[in-house]
């Protein structure tokens, strides 16, 4: 198969009626939940509305202001008719600067009195007005990030992605500059520890940080700028990525396009499954935040690599295709054109079995062909690493390899430290010089390799999509929410009403107003 | 797990190709670009390290202000095994079914075992190889177990919340699991168990087993616990270790 980026992979032949068959299931899986998620709002969305209406900065004690505001309307029990509704309400009585505009919020009375039609479309106009505005800069901030794109050039596929984790934003920058100088395309900051269970962003630039750097919108522009120059310096455009998950995924996605992030991890699951927060949050949230993406042409990435880390990699390789086609539904019904569903995948079966690399072969593989268009994330063992580095290092060699001959778009390169710490300097060098060399020296064996018919590899792939499939008439006949219940993926169950940030999804009110969504929508 | 006390006798050193040579890799980074200077000062780290006979194999640009090290050299030191103090969990083990049925006779009813891994820690394979069924490495895990109430909280579990469990539940042992270490969030998020069963007046009654990839049995016994486990850690061990404390509380022992 030929590859839009131009690399050949060996051809897989597969069941046509059974992708399309897939793709079927995968539509009538997401189409209730979508039908949920126009009824419901969360704080998070309304706290999004209100940083692009301008409340950026924190209030005492670093609380931020849209946390002030979107928490004194939903114990009002007044989220339901939309934060910039209430905005636009506080405005129309002369509050203007943020502060003044979260001390109106706050002193509305219990049940602030309703408007006469007249001033309530006035109101309406004004807001929309300006949301029409923010969102306008938006797309421009957006734009000036493509052009530099565009003016420089990227790297060859796959790009290689880079992660960095001091917990320090000055740190992070010069670790990122130094792996940038080494060759690779994608810088990852890794976010604190526990962030995703915060039901806030926290503010400016940060220095504490554990097992990762805080996401912060402050501490996104920096590394943007610090990229951009080193951009220009290496005449190589070099993208930037974090993390649109937990409680704060439309938040974080949004402080992301306006910073000019490229690529942010987005998974419609992956919150439910790894940090237990309630699904009918995340699925909400996952929504609205894929449609600021999708508005700001970013790349999502999505985490089926980690139903592998808790499930057995041979076991569950079914689950993995079978949520690809279920996030990639998802990301269609948010706006995402299949050239920014990063899907994601790994390498992670137990090496001390047998035959292993035709199993992973057959994996990638598969989802190479089931996705062509799309840009795929390919994960290096992580479940199987120990401390032996020496061992680890060779590993991920055959990972690279795997990765290479199966035309993956962005390759995450292991670390032979994984099971220790988060990469140091000389890690991710050695990770580089590794994977060059891989690349180099595979070059053009993907054009060369073809695949016995009905061998160890294509009987896999076969076997593997054909489960999928199995799956997903469960989950389809089920619902998503049962077939979660059912640890039905990554051998994790959730309850409905299970989980954290239940209590922030709000129904919406009749005439619930959000003008960034019906921006989006109308995008 | 035996351990096998050891005679007072030769020392141990580093073994490159032959006895006593003392060989040792290093490989490390400098903040300089790569220069004669730059090969001197490697040379004058692993020195300084006390080794002798130094050859920097590799230097390398890593970045632009950065040069990767590969070092040799070699080292005079050596190990006396006799006089090192280690920490060591010791058991004795029973097979599956011998255990079981000892512990079902001798402890009188099962022993009711919480497992969790803790504070704002999400790893929850760890202790889910313990506990599950499925177990770890063709080992069977607790919930196997006929002889134990086995409940397996899962990770993210909040102190308070375990210890409170560990009251109304009257569990005779709990697991806790702790894998992110980074800047010892562990330690404090282990203590804080020990103080909240002190607080409840019930820390005598439980045993608290500590486990993780970094975690030893001397960490678990500075931060109160009664036994630590590393990685690897086999269920079969910590079922064994498990029943064979319980018994030693009631004056019995597993290997009479
Ligand atoms: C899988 C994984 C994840 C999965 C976890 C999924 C899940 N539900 O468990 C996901 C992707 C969610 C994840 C997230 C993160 N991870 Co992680 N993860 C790993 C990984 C790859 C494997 C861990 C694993 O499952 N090992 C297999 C099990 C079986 O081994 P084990 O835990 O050692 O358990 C054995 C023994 O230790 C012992 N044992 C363990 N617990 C107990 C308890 C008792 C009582 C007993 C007796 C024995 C025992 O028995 C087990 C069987 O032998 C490791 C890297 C590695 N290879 O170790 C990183 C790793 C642990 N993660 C790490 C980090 C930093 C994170 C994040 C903080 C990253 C971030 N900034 O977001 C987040 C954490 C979020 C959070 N709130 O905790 C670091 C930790 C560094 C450190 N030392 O602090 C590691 C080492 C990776 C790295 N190099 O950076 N991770």
């Amino acid at each position: 198969m030929l590859l839009a980026d131009g690399r050949h992979v060996p051809d897989l032949h597969l069941e046509p009626g059974e992708v399309d068959r897939c793709r079927e299931l995968a539509a009538q899986v997401t189409a209730p939940v979508l039908g949920f998620v126009a009824q419901h709002t969360t704080v998070a969305i309304e706290r999004t509305v209100l940083r692009l209406l301008g409340l950026h900065g924190a209030g005492p004690r670093g609380i931020p202001q849209v946390n002030l505001v979107a928490d004194e309307l939903h114990r009002r029990r007044l989220l339901g008719k939309g934060a910039a509704w209430w905005l636009g309400y506080v405005m129309r009585q002369g509050a203007r600067d943020p502060g003044a505009i979260v001390e109106a919020i706050a002193s509305l009375p219990e049940q602030p009195a309703p408007l006469p039609p007249a001033e309530e479309a006035a109101l309406r106009e004004a807001v929309t007005r300006e949301t029409r505005a923010a969102v306008a800069e938006l797309r421009s901030r957006v734009a000036q990030r493509n052009a530099l794109k565009a003016e420089l050039g990227t790297g060859p596929r796959p790009h290689k992605y880079l992660i960095v984790a001091t917990g320090n934003i000055w740190d992070d920058v010069e670790q990122a500059r130094a792996a940038a100088q080494g060759g690779a395309d994608i810088i990852a900051v890794i976010r604190s520890t526990a962030q995703s269970l915060l039901d806030y962003v926290p503010h400016g630039a940060t220095t504490e940080g554990f097992g990762g750097t805080y996401a912060t919108q402050e501490n996104f522009r920096i590394m943007r700028e610090a990229l951009d120059d080193e951009s220009r310096r290496l005449e190589r455009y070099l993208h930037l990525t974090n993390y649109s998950s937990g409680l704060c995924m439309p938040e974080i996605a949004f402080a992301a396009a306006w910073e000019r992030l490229d690529m942010l991890l987005n998974d419609a699951m992956y919150g439910i499954l790894f940090r237990d927060i309630n699904m009918k949050r995340t699925l909400c949230d996952q929504h609205f935040s894929r449609r600021i993406c999708a508005l700001a042409d970013i790349t999502i990435n999505t985490g089926e690599d980690n139903y592998i880390t808790t499930a057995d990699a041979d076991e569950a390789a079914h689950t993995v295709i079978a949520s690809q086609f279920i996030n990639e539904s998802f990301a269609h019904r948010a706006g995402l054109p299949d050239r920014l569903l990063g899907l994601g995948h790994s390498f992670e079966i137990d090496p001390a079995r047998e035959d292993t690399i035709a199993r992973e072969l057959a994996q990638a593989l598969l989802v190479r062909t089931l996705f062509p268009e799309a840009p795929l994330k390919y994960m290096p063992p992580t479940k199987h690493k120990q401390g032996d580095i020496f061992f680890s290092h060779g590993y991920d060699l055959m990972a690279d390899v795997v990765g290479w001959v199966t035309g993956q778009g962005i390759q995450l390169l292991g670390m032979m430290t994984e099971a220790m710490h988060n990469p140091s300097l000389a890690d991710r060098y050695q990770a580089l010089k590794g994977a060059d060399y891989v690349y180099r020296a595979w070059r053009s064996m993907g054009d060369e390799l073809q695949l016995k018919p009905g061998g160890m590899v294509e009987s896999r792939a076969a076997a593997t999509l054909h489960a999928a499939r199995l799956l997903l008439e469960e989950v389809a006949a089920d619902g998503l929410f049962a077939a979660i219940g059912k640890a039905r993926f990554g051998d994790v169950a959730r309850t409905e009403a299970g989980g954290k940030g239940l209590d922030g999804v709000v129904a919406r009110a009749p005439g619930y107003f959000n003008p960034l969504l019906d921006e989006l929508e109308a995008t | 797990m035996t351990a096998r006390p050891l005679e007072p006798g030769p020392l141990v050193r580093p073994y490159g190709d032959r006895q006593d040579d003392g060989v040792v890799q290093l490989s490390f980074v400098l903040p300089i670009p790569p220069s004669e200077r730059a090969r001197e000062a490697a040379a004058e780290v692993a020195r300084k390290l006390g080794l002798t006979q130094v050859l920097v194999a590799s230097m390398e640009a890593a970045a632009e202000r950065y040069s990767f090290f590969v070092v040799y050299g070699r080292t005079d030191v050596a190990i006396d095994l006799a006089s090192l103090q280690v920490a060591e969990v010791v058991t004795r083990k029973k097979g599956f079914d011998e255990l079981n049925e000892f512990s079902l006779r001798e402890v009188g009813r099962r022993v009711v075992v919480l497992g969790a891994c803790t504070g704002s820690d999400a790893h929850a394979v760890g202790i889910d190889a313990i506990m599950n069924m499925k177990g770890f490495a063709g080992d069977y895990g607790l919930e196997r177990y006929p002889c134990f109430e086995a409940i397996n909280l899962g990770a993210q579990v909040e102190n308070v919340e375990l210890a409170r469990l560990a009251v109304e539940r009257s569990a005779d042992a709990v697991l806790v699991s702790q894998v992110v270490t980074q800047r010892d969030v562990h330690r404090d998020n282990a203590r804080r168990l020990v103080d909240e069963l002190e607080r409840l007046g019930r820390r005598q009654q439980v045993l608290l087993l500590l486990g993780g990839p970094r975690i030893d049995h001397k960490l678990a016994l500075e931060l109160g616990y009664d036994a630590g486990f590393g990685p690897g850690t086999r269920p079969s061990t910590v079922a064994n270790y498990i029943v064979g404390e319980v018994l030693r509380r009631m004056g019995k022992e597993l290997h009479g």
